[in-house]
């Protein structure tokens, strides 16, 4: 994206959705559905801009949760310098399982693995180590107050999601213009390729990858203030992962708004499917996982790209194509 | 706490829980070998088989035992269709489309299942449930012994199947040169969709010999599943005798750690093997090369 | 005579037990345009890879500017100056021309401008200027080449490995592409290039070396090279210089 109005407008118009509606479940969607898509707007910088598919997002996410929860109740750290050592957690999170990972020369499915077998070390981990709670979880105590980062109104708390959501916009932003996300998505298309133009392919990932984390781990730590409790299931359980992973995808990976479209996509067919079967629990995931084979089948590009999409098939299929031998 | 008292039978266990693993992971291995992608569906089908089995015994009265014969062909037929109509034509060739698509159908399965049978878990009552073998120094749960047998009967079958057979031989072809095999007129979607059936079936035969022991839940399977990528990346991707020997390995494994460490951080310890064969030695133990 | 930019000496590459290169040295004079040929199978994409980086030798050493680089990994050795192409194009398929040249060209431009306007010079000397904003696999072959050479070229090489950057095209591409070439060494582009369109060879490259089965066999100026029994029997077979001389 060259120019940075769209962002400025979308971010404004969004600034004035509290100002328009004053109903919490309304706001309280909003809220869910702007932190899934910041978890997602991690993903999208390591899978969509890199190619790198983690299936353990969660190992930021939770990090980030447990590092903001643990060094309020633990350690009586305020919730702003917590909430600010739970990102770094989620970029030291990336550089270790990066690092590892990258430098084992670990790619497609073994680096999906790898990262999932690491947010399930740890989850079971956190549901045993005393620090964590263990089974019981971490309950951060009610203060609402502007000092504790917990906010009486649902609206003081979209803001707060949606300034974290407009950073990370701005920071892929950034990346998409920058020599590091021109460098990124050359691993992502032919890594040999790049490194026969003098990219560091490793460096290259393991820094996107501490983006990344430190991006998801933010969503983690606004969970912390938001609901004010942390177990290990929510922490490092498979359903952020799948969220963070499934929200870009399906808005459209390796694009700046793709996590934003997708999470509010995807949380709004959940919320239609939860209102038709009343409340009875599955019928929401399956209509993500539905989607998700759908969109990977038909829209490529993500519901963000299925103009671009449709433009191509059309043109495809009135001859316009070049008809190419792909291996020269 | 080392006495050849506690130890023997522990190990004794930990080789009968290992082949029931092992019986999970070949279905795995056999579809990395060939297909070269990391079937991420294999956990929520192996659930669904259990289901299957399940409602076979209460609500047809089919022993599980005999259930097998009904239950592996079905999915044997599921997994023809799914690999040939859902995961084939939805991942234009792409690995990893591939995992995304294994990855949607394993969310669709584990929660169609939950929405339609609830989280209870349930389980079946065979009166030869409990019933033992005395050894004179230990017991041995007969079920789990079936299952000790059944792995190696399945491995020799797929073993005659792939040595034996005209699709056998198809399947070897495009496991070892893709191209090679479609130029020689080998319709690879078909080889493709047989190669997941036989990987689905064996789940299914897993499932089958842990329903009179186990329980059922929408994510019963899970906790197979990721023991059995270990299981799998130890014994080298794609190698059926590297993941019988890795099951039997992992079974040892989990059952010394769990006298020692306790249930659940005996799951740690086979997660950190899997995590260091990973990086250190992604071939496998024994795999020969990456 | 001016110094070698690049000098192997006694450089072997051993995959399991198969001998792919063995004991070849030879150099490679700095602005001029040297050719590698050699039958298929000889080890010629092989020692691409060895002086690119790509693979490590199992023996020997590489030289590159004066200092010993062997064994040092693709990118840095595209940091210090060596630009490859491949035989079997690798672009990034699914950016349009110019990020792709741009990918190359930020190696020497830290700034997105700066990086840019590289890339479309580069564009301008290729011949790809009218297509920057097309996607890279929307190209022809013809188009796929250039758009390889582009890419190197970006990374302001000092010396540049050229693998069968003619192969596929037609005669008249070939025609287009020749000066090109000639223009890059004009420039002070040291190029090493794989060539099977011996034509090429003749009218553009000073030196040639021969690669058989691994081995060096000859080298030499290209006419010389052109004549020896040696490359010819090592191209056609056992006897065939004797059984060429003998046909009038």
């Amino acid at each position: 994206m060259k120019s940075f109005t769209p962002i400025a407008i979308v971010i404004a118009g969004l600034a004035a959705v509290p100002l328009l509606v004053h109903s919490n479940v309304v706001l309280n969607f909003f809220v869910v559905a702007l932190m899934i898509a910041l978890a997602g707007q991690g993903w999208n910088i390591l899978g969509g801009y890199g190619g790198q598919y983690s299936f353990g997002h969660a190992i930021f996410f939770g990090s980030g949760a447990y590092v903001t929860a643990i060094l309020q109740v633990k350690y009586g750290v305020n919730a702003w310098p917590a909430f600010g050592c739970g990102i770094i957690a989620g970029a030291v999170a990336g550089t270790a399982v990066g690092w590892l990972a990258f430098r084992a020369g670990l790619r497609g499915s073994y680096f999906a693995l790898v990262t999932l077998a690491f947010a399930e070390v740890l989850r079971i981990v956190a549901s045993v180590a005393p620090i964590t709670g263990a089974g019981v979880g971490t309950l951060v105590k009610l203060d609402l107050s502007f000092a504790s980062l917990q906010f009486e109104s649902r609206a003081a708390f979209y803001w707060l999601i949606l300034a974290l959501v407009s950073v990370a916009l701005i920071v892929t932003w950034a990346i998409e213009r920058s020599r590091f996300g021109a460098w990124l998505t050359a691993v992502r298309e032919n890594e040999e390729a790049a490194r026969a133009l003098g990219v560091d392919a490793v460096a290259v990932k393991i820094g996107a990858m501490v983006i990344s984390g430190a991006i998801t781990a933010a969503a983690g730590c606004f969970y912390v203030q938001y609901f004010l409790f942390v177990d290990s299931h929510i922490a490092y359980g498979a359903w952020i992962s799948i969220e963070a992973l499934l929200t870009p995808i399906i808005g459209g990976a390796g694009t700046i708004f793709g996590p934003l479209i997708g999470a509010l996509v995807v949380k709004a067919l959940g919320e239609a499917a939860l209102v038709v079967t009343g409340e009875a629990p599955g019928l929401d995931l399956v209509v993500f996982g539905v989607v998700l084979i759908v969109v990977v089948g038909f829209a490529p590009r993500g519901i963000g790209g299925l103009r671009t999409t449709l433009l191509t098939k059309i043109k495809r299929g009135l001859g316009g194509g070049t008809a190419e031998v792909r291996r020269g | 706490m080392l006495s050849p008292v506690i130890l023997i039978p522990a190990l004794l266990n930990g080789l009968l829980t290992g082949a029931v693993y092992a019986l999970v992971a070949l279905g795995l291995t056999l579809i990395y070998g060939v297909l070269h992608i990391i079937n991420f569906a294999h956990g929520a089908l192996l659930t669904a088989a259990m289901f299957a089995a399940y409602f076979a015994f209460t609500v047809l009265g089919i022993d599980p035992y005999l259930a097998v014969f009904i239950i592996s062909p079905l999915f044997f037929a599921i997994g023809y269709a799914l690999q040939r109509f859902v995961i084939g034509p939805a991942s234009h060739g792409e690995d990893r489309n591939m995992l995304l698509v294994t990855l949607g159908l394993s969310v669709v399965i584990e929660n169609a299942l939950l929405f339609g049978f609830r989280a209870d878990t349930r389980t079946i009552d065979v009166p030869y449930a409990f019933s033992t073998i005395d050894l004179g120094f230990t017991y041995l749960a007969v079920p789990r012994l079936v299952g000790f047998v059944a792995v190696f009967v399945v491995a020799l079958a797929l073993w005659l199947i792939m040595s034996l057979t005209d699709i056998g031989r198809a399947i070897r072809a495009v496991a070892k040169e893709k191209f090679g095999a479609q130029l020689a007129g080998i319709d690879v979607a078909h080889v493709y969709a047989v190669t997941f059936g036989l990987g689905t079936a064996c789940v299914a035969i897993a499932a089958c010999l842990l329903m009179p022991t186990y329980y059922v839940n929408p994510s019963a399977g899970n906790a197979f599943v990721l023991v059995a990528f270990t299981i799998v990346v130890l014994g080298g991707m794609g190698s059926v005798p590297g993941a019988v020997l890795g099951g039997l390995v992992i079974g040892v494994v989990e059952s010394l750690s769990s006298l020692f460490l306790g249930d659940s951080l005996g799951q740690v310890g086979i997660f950190l093997i899997f995590i260091a064969v990973l990086l250190v030695r992604p071939q496998g133990l024994f795999g020969a090369k990456a | 005579m001016a110094k070698p930019l690049l000098d192997l000496r006694g450089v072997a590459r051993r995959f399991g037990g198969l001998i792919a290169v063995s004991g070849v040295s030879m150099s490679v004079r700095e602005g001029s345009i040297t050719a590698l040929i050699g039958p298929n199978g000889a080890g010629k994409t092989t020692m691409f890879s060895l002086i690119s980086g790509f693979l490590k030798p199992s023996e020997g050493q590489i030289y590159y500017d004066g200092r010993e680089v062997t064994g040092e990994p693709a990118y840095k050795l595209a940091r210090r100056g060596i630009g490859r192409t491949f035989q079997i194009v690798q672009p990034f398929a699914g950016l349009t021309v110019r990020e792709n040249i741009c990918v190359g060209s930020y190696l020497r431009c830290r700034q997105r401008a700066a990086a840019n306007a590289a890339a479309e010079k580069v564009a301008r000397e290729v011949g790809l200027e009218t297509l920057l904003d097309a996607p890279a696999d929307t190209l022809t072959v013809a188009g796929r080449k250039r758009l390889e050479l582009a890419k190197a070229l970006a990374t302001e090489p000092k010396l540049l490995l050229l693998d069968e950057v003619l192969a596929g095209l037609n005669p008249s591409e070939i025609r287009d592409i020749i000066p090109v070439i000639r223009g890059l060494r004009d420039r002070g582009i040291t190029i090493l290039m794989i060539e099977h369109v011996m034509q090429a060879v003749m009218s553009l490259a000073e030196h040639v070396f021969v690669l058989a089965e691994g081995r060096l066999i000859a080298e030499g100026a290209p006419a010389e090279v052109a004549g020896s029994p040696i490359v010819i029997e090592a191209y056609l077979g056992h006897g065939a210089a004797k059984r060429l001389a003998r046909t009038p």
